[in-house]
């Protein structure tokens, strides 16, 4: 089956997540061959998600994991 | 992301409640990331995240024993921080009037890619500069709520479909349409900003397959 680029975009995020029949990841994957405009789009939104995923990114502020320990220290081992 | 470690998380539980309550610490600390931005996506502020993660942890202590292990412990925790999270919100909006409920999957927008035909490789040394960071927590600030908790957790905290379901209490049809349009409202807001950064090929793609 031929596919066009709105149809490859559409199945983006489940081809990144490799959530697809077999036989629709086929069609794009033909299509992907010859379109530089859809391997570009897939290319980015994939960057996109690698980008996203860093933990350098979001990082949980200065000392809240020591704050969140002592609040359990307080409330759970009050006799320490 | 923390590996979750079932049996060690088991044996932790019933230590715990054996009374060795120290562990708790533990058995917390791999859920924290996981929390905090749960958390966070919800309530956008980070005073009152962090106010209502310690209560989190505090109701999980509390409730322990009636973990069954029929869920993934994070997963567990997660509910309860998203039920806290709810709580402190439903508190916000009733002095704030506004609706929880307004968004939904029914609503509009464009979601068609940015296109570009160069932008192909991933600018990690730009990592480093706190702008590409900025740049990136801004974009997903930006989305609306319903897609901006998908993407936390998916995404960002690299939890599964089901889990992202079960932590979020919706279906995972829902996440699935979520995460499309939230990847493709970054896609189109980021790509065409990341692509001043100038590109290092790195082999850091860690294969979502």
């Amino acid at each position: 089956m031929r596919i066009d680029c709105n149809h490859v975009w559409e199945y983006i995020s489940a081809y990144i997540d490799n959530d697809l029949d077999p036989v629709v990841r086929a069609d794009i994957d033909r299509h992907l061959e010859t379109c530089e405009i859809c391997s570009a789009v897939l290319d980015s939104t994939r960057n996109v998600v690698i980008l996203v995923a860093d933990e350098r990114v979001f990082e949980l502020p200065s000392g809240f994991s020591d704050r969140l320990h002592a609040h359990i220290d307080r409330e759970i081992s009050p006799s320490k | 992301m923390t590996l979750q470690n079932p049996e060690f998380e088991a044996e932790c539980i019933r230590r715990i409640l054996a009374g060795e309550k120290h562990l708790f610490h533990d058995l917390i600390r791999p859920c924290e990331r996981s929390i905090y931005f749960l958390l966070l996506s919800l309530l956008k502020n980070e005073s009152e995240v962090e106010d209502v993660a310690q209560e989190t942890v505090i109701k999980v202590y509390q409730n322990l024993d009636k973990f069954r292990g029929d869920a993934q412990f994070r997963t567990w925790v997660l509910s309860i921080a998203r039920n806290e999270g709810l709580g402190r919100l439903r508190k916000i909006s009733s002095r704030r009037e506004d609706s929880l409920d307004a968004e939904t999957d029914e609503q509009t927008g464009d979601y068609t890619p940015a296109i570009l035909t160069s932008w192909c490789e991933i600018p990690t040394e730009a990592l480093e500069r706190k702008e590409l960071g900025g740049i990136l927590r801004e974009a997903i600030e930006g989305l609306p709520e319903i897609y901006r908790n998908v993407v936390l957790l998916r995404d960002i905290e690299e939890m599964d479909i089901r889990q992202t379901a079960s932590a979020l209490g919706i279906s995972e049809a829902a996440v699935k349409v979520r995460l499309h349009r939230a990847r493709a409202l970054l896609q189109r807001n980021l790509a065409p900003k990341l692509k001043g950064f100038a590109p290092k090929r790195k082999n850091w793609f860690r294969g979502r397959t």
